[in-house]
């Protein structure tokens, strides 16, 4: 990747942050346009795998390497999505499970 | 047509596996570099991952925008988001130094190496410095790890110290939880980045001692490189969960 390259995704990555600083100053806080909840949660964790792509594939190269390199190293990462999609259900459980049983002194 | 089967039989296989050559066409010790980076993705990923279910296992949460506020320096409160911007910022900036870095030893240029590896420790230490700032600021309001403003606190007084940082329902536990969750995965954060301004600067020692340059190649600039974006990449999950969400 040449310089050129360097700085154009570097703006890429600017411009990403500032979508990002737009929504949360300016949409959510100042103006009040948008309210937080999960429509802008998908938002920003689109903005933010989209900033991890950029990254990955090009400050770290990985996207000019050898395609059976870059399996190697993303296929194990699955694991992670069927972590958040175990522990989040586990956590949602947790929530009802606390709150609605007291627990009791056994004398 | 015998002659033909036995000839394909015997064939040399020349494909990337078939030995004699190096699959990847990588250097071994980058390969062990992005193996390490993959197991601390899971690390982080448990932490994370710990914070959203502890967010889904609690009736509230604290309001970031409500907890980091101020601009050292500038304003004491009113400003969400601002500091934590300039902080963002900066890191990207010296990931992009970092690669300029890369590209300059790609040309064997030692003096370019030097340069942008000089902006890359500053960038690093100039996040650590914000940070050192940010964990100050927030202890003094009364957050550490087992601890929150409420800490100590009985019946209303607990709702009254707490409000400010809440535009939901208030609950003591989310505030606690929020409080260990934020200064254990930062701090680990934290921690990478020391550990990568040390690798910079070793790595610049070992340019201007004209390692590098004698050995002819710069590769221990690109596996540096490769944490320091790996940092990067981690704080960019860390502030979409931390502040933005």
């Amino acid at each position: 990747m040449d310089k050129k390259g360097i700085w154009r995704v570097f703006f890429v990555l600017l411009a990403l942050t500032a979508l990002e600083f737009l929504i949360a100053l300016g949409f959510v806080h100042h103006w009040g346009i948008i309210e937080k909840g999960m429509f802008l949660n998908v938002v920003y964790i689109v903005l933010t795998l989209a900033k991890a792509y950029y990254i990955v594939a090009y400050f770290m190269h990985l996207k000019f390497e050898k395609s059976s390199f870059i399996v190697c190293c993303s296929v194990g990462l699955l694991f992670i999505v069927y972590f958040i999609i175990l522990l989040l259900i586990e956590g949602d459980f947790l929530l009802d499970a606390f709150q609605s049983h007291p627990v009791f002194p056994n004398n | 047509m015998s002659t033909t089967t036995v000839s394909q039989l015997d064939k040399v296989k020349d494909g990337p596996w078939n030995g004699g050559r190096s699959p990847w066409n990588l250097e071994y010790g980058k390969i062990m570099m992005w193996f390490f980076l993959v197991s601390d993705t899971f690390t982080f990923s448990a932490f994370l991952i710990m914070y959203g279910a502890q967010k889904f296992a609690q009736p509230t949460w604290i309001d970031a925008d409500k907890v980091f506020q101020s601009i050292p320096g500038i304003a004491e409160s009113g400003q969400p988001l601002v500091f934590v911007g300039i902080m963002t910022f900066i890191l990207i900036m010296s990931s992009v130094t970092m690669v300029l870095a890369v590209d300059a030893g790609h040309r064997n240029k030692k003096n370019e190496v030097v340069k942008w590896m000089l902006w890359t420790i500053l960038g690093g230490l100039c996040f650590l410095g914000c940070q050192a700032i940010e964990w100050t600021h927030l202890h003094h309001q009364g957050f550490w790890f087992g601890r929150n403003p409420a800490t100590g606190l009985e019946g209303e007084a607990v709702a009254e110290a707490l409000a400010p940082y809440f535009t939901k329902d208030i609950a003591y536990t989310a505030a606690l939880q929020f409080a260990n969750m934020f200064f254990t995965i930062t701090g680990f954060h934290g921690f990478h980045v020391s550990i990568g301004v040390l690798l910079n600067i070793i790595v610049l020692c070992k340019t201007l001692n004209n390692t590098f340059q004698k050995s002819g190649s710069y590769l221990m600039v690109e596996k540096v490189g490769l944490y320091w974006h790996f940092v990067d990449l981690v704080w960019v999950f860390v502030f979409t969960f931390f502040y933005l969400i």
